[in-house]
């Protein structure tokens, strides 16, 4: 009874009386303090730094403001609440804060790479190569079609080549499995985490070294299989393991195969999955550019042909006019970088929205088929 | 119609057939074709890996040979004048690993308990994209990033540092040599492109904390930041080793935002000084002396890069144990 007494007390004069704490919920009260406290102290810090000494805006300043700021948060839940309710609220404001510095980043690279590099992003960048371009001339004149089309025939030859494999080892783990299953995933795992690096050096001792292959973009696209194939079957075997069993079992019901019930149940329902996978794949390729300096060197001239002579490539491309001394041509590298981060930003959205489709969704595209196959 | 096969279906009704979910046993040719190709792929990425490590071996005994035991313990690299090996490169692989662990690893813990326990629903999805997209941005567009953009706002923070924290090992610089081109500068960079797998591992593990038991600390009374100290954090501990560990084997492999930032030196203790410009890598020394060696030179590069693939191996290993033992065994899906 007393006990109940006590709660009752305490519970009236709680400013939040009888209200549950809830997660990922943002309270008008504490939202009020933290946003006060962090106005208060960077206009204290400021204060401090640029009117009361002459230290300036430096790095100081920043700390200084946010201590002051996590020190005013403690000060308004003491003041308001408790110890124990202050304590929340400071640990509140150093989540948030972190949680917002979460973004900085992305929006920081993706803004300085467009600022530098969209001068010279011109129809010539596409259309021309790098053949006659000089030292100073200026970014009208010639462009990255080279490098452009050797990254899309590398990144090319090597979906061609880790695709299947990829789905058909992810196929093997959820669908076949048996002892061989735990070791393949493991390596799976493992190959996930091999330096870039080390897949160049890899395709340059088997390719290049022990079979005779020359530097090519082809022994390029085999380097990038190396490293796309991890991803595919990773991100397959995950889309493989989504789809619902019964449908698996429907299909062995009926009589169906195994072979035919993965071909036509197992397969159709991943789909979409499975596309993600290989964009996926491709995002994580794109950009590397570490195995292309062991297995194609880069050059200046088309060379559309991926399996005979030295192909250019767009990290290549960047890699090496980034270091040049002349203004003119870390301006082209930059225009490259932003190509890249552009194929690299369409790419994952494109993933990200196909794979956010429920498995067995049926686009528009296809359900104008079925009906034509008079299926649907 | 085909018959049904009398055997099958007697089979199927034979002891212990609850508990398989596919109560076939004689399979068609199509099927014995089937698992025959599918499993031949699954054996290929094993047997993969293993000419990974094979070949690496192989083209590296030239070098090894000559090399001797010397190769872990010699600073320079020349081997063309007979002296090399991996002493000064190895520790500047693991400085820049571990001084960008330790800054990328708190930030990836707060980041992932926001993600789980503080945004708000309508917020999570964006920042869990933006987390993976900071993944799939190429690592040569972070070097390029990192050399124009973040070293210049760097050198005043090393300046700082130095002068007011050298008397801590690894933070005293000689100021005439300058900040530019360091390892800590390289650390940034790497920090930040191992800070979107350490959160997205992270998350995964501490989005399995159990709701009961956070349900229960509240209802003791507990605040918000009470259940994630109490049950959240002790729940994922092995999951935030894992995580971390998986970003120290990728920040040990990085290589092309290293090469394009740090300026390489061989000097033991310009690569203590961490602040001060100069650092070194394996994955850095093989980017930039490959296309410049001699037969034997590539020789003594494949030793490098066999060394630096047992090493991200073993980490990756170690970290798929702990990850695995801690109580969330999903946690290893990114």
């Amino acid at each position: 009874m007393a006990i109940v007494e006590l709660v009752r007390d305490d519970a009236a004069t709680a400013p939040d009386a009888g209200r549950p704490i809830r997660f990922r919920t943002v309270e008008r009260d504490d939202a009020l303090a933290i946003g006060g406290a962090a106005v208060a102290a960077s206009a204290l810090a400021w204060l401090l730094f640029t009117r009361l000494t002459a230290a300036g805006v430096n790095l100081g300043m920043f700390v200084v403001g946010y201590l002051l700021f996590l020190l005013l948060v403690w000060g308004i839940g003491r003041e308001q609440y408790d110890a124990v309710r202050a304590r929340d609220l400071v640990a509140r404001a150093v989540f948030w804060s972190v949680g917002l510095l979460l973004i900085v980043p992305m929006v920081a690279i993706t803004a300085y790479t467009v600022a530098k590099g969209v001068a010279a992003l011109t129809p010539n960048f596409f259309l021309e190569d790098q053949s006659r371009v000089g030292p100073l001339s200026p970014p009208s004149v010639g462009g990255a079609s080279q490098a452009i089309v050797g990254t899309l025939e590398q990144v090319g030859l090597a979906t061609l080549i880790s695709v299947p494999l990829g789905v058909l080892v992810a196929v093997f783990l959820n669908e076949v499995g048996g002892r061989l299953a735990r070791p393949v995933r493991m390596i799976v795992d493992a190959m996930s985490a091999i330096p870039s690096i080390v897949a160049g050096l890899f395709i340059f001792a088997a390719f290049i070294l022990a079979l005779g292959g020359q530097l090519s973009g082809f022994a390029a696209a085999l380097a990038l299989s190396v490293l796309m194939l991890p991803t595919v079957t990773r991100t397959t075997e995950v889309v493989l393991r989504l789809v619902p069993g019964g449908l698996r079992e429907a299909g062995l019901a009926l009589g169906a195969t195994e072979w035919s019930t993965t071909r036509h149940v197992v397969i159709p329902t991943a789909r979409s999955g499975i596309v993600t996978a290989v964009i996926l794949g491709v995002a994580r390729v794109i950009g590397e550019t570490a195995p292309l300096l062991l297995t194609t060197l880069g050059a200046t001239a088309m060379n559309a042909n991926p399996f005979s002579g030295k192909q250019s490539a767009l990290p290549l491309y960047v890699y090496r006019l980034f270091q040049l001394p002349q203004e003119v041509a870390i301006q082209r590298a930059w225009t490259g970088a932003l190509v890249l981060l552009l194929l690299v930003l369409v790419l994952f959205v494109t993933a990200r929205i196909i794979g956010g489709r429920g498995a067995g969704h049926i686009s528009r595209f296809r359900r104008a088929r079925l009906a034509r196959e008079g299926l649907a | 119609m085909q018959p049904i096969d009398p055997t099958i279906a007697l089979e199927g009704f034979g002891p212990g057939v609850e508990d398989r979910v596919r109560p076939v046993t004689r399979r068609s040719g199509a099927d014995r074709w089937f698992r025959g190709v599918v499993t031949a792929a699954g054996a290929f990425t094993l047997l993969l890996m293993g000419l990974i490590g094979l070949f690496l071996l192989v083209r590296s005994m030239d070098a090894l040979r000559a090399a001797g035991p010397s190769f872990l313990t010699t600073a320079t690299w020349e081997p063309d004048g007979g002296a090399f090996g991996i002493a000064a490169v190895l520790l500047g692989t693991a400085l820049i690993a571990v001084v960008a662990l330790a800054m990328a690893v708190p930030i990836a813990i707060a980041g992932s308990i926001f993600i789980t326990d503080y945004a708000p629903s309508r917020m999570r999805t964006p920042l869990i994209w933006l987390v993976d997209l900071l993944a799939a941005v190429p690592s040569l567009i972070y070097g390029l990033w990192g050399r124009a953009y973040l070293q210049p706002k760097i050198i005043p923070i090393s300046d700082w540092l130095s002068a007011h924290l050298g008397f801590i090992p690894f933070l005293d610089a000689d100021r005439a040599a300058g900040f530019a081109a360091s390892t800590f500068v390289a650390s940034v960079v790497v920090a930040l492109m191992v800070l979107p797998i350490c959160t997205a591992v992270m998350r995964e593990v501490f989005s399995q904390a159990p709701a009961g038991e956070k349900e229960g600390a509240l209802a003791l009374g507990g605040t918000r930041w009470g259940v994630i100290r109490t049950v959240v954090i002790p729940f994922g501990r092995g999951g935030m080793v894992g995580a971390s560990m998986l970003g120290l084997g990728r920040a040990l492999g990085e290589t092309i935002a290293i090469t394009l930032i740090i300026s390489p030196t061989f000097d033991l203790g310009r690569l203590t000084r961490i602040l001060e410009t100069g650092g070194n890598s394996i994955a850095l020394l093989i980017a930039l002396r490959f296309s410049e060696s001699s037969s034997f030179g590539i020789s003594a590069l494949m030793a490098a890069g066999l060394t630096l693939f047992v090493i991200t191996l073993l980490v990756n290993a170690a970290a798929s144990v702990v990850v695995a033992r801690s109580r969330s065994g999903a946690a290893t899906e990114i």
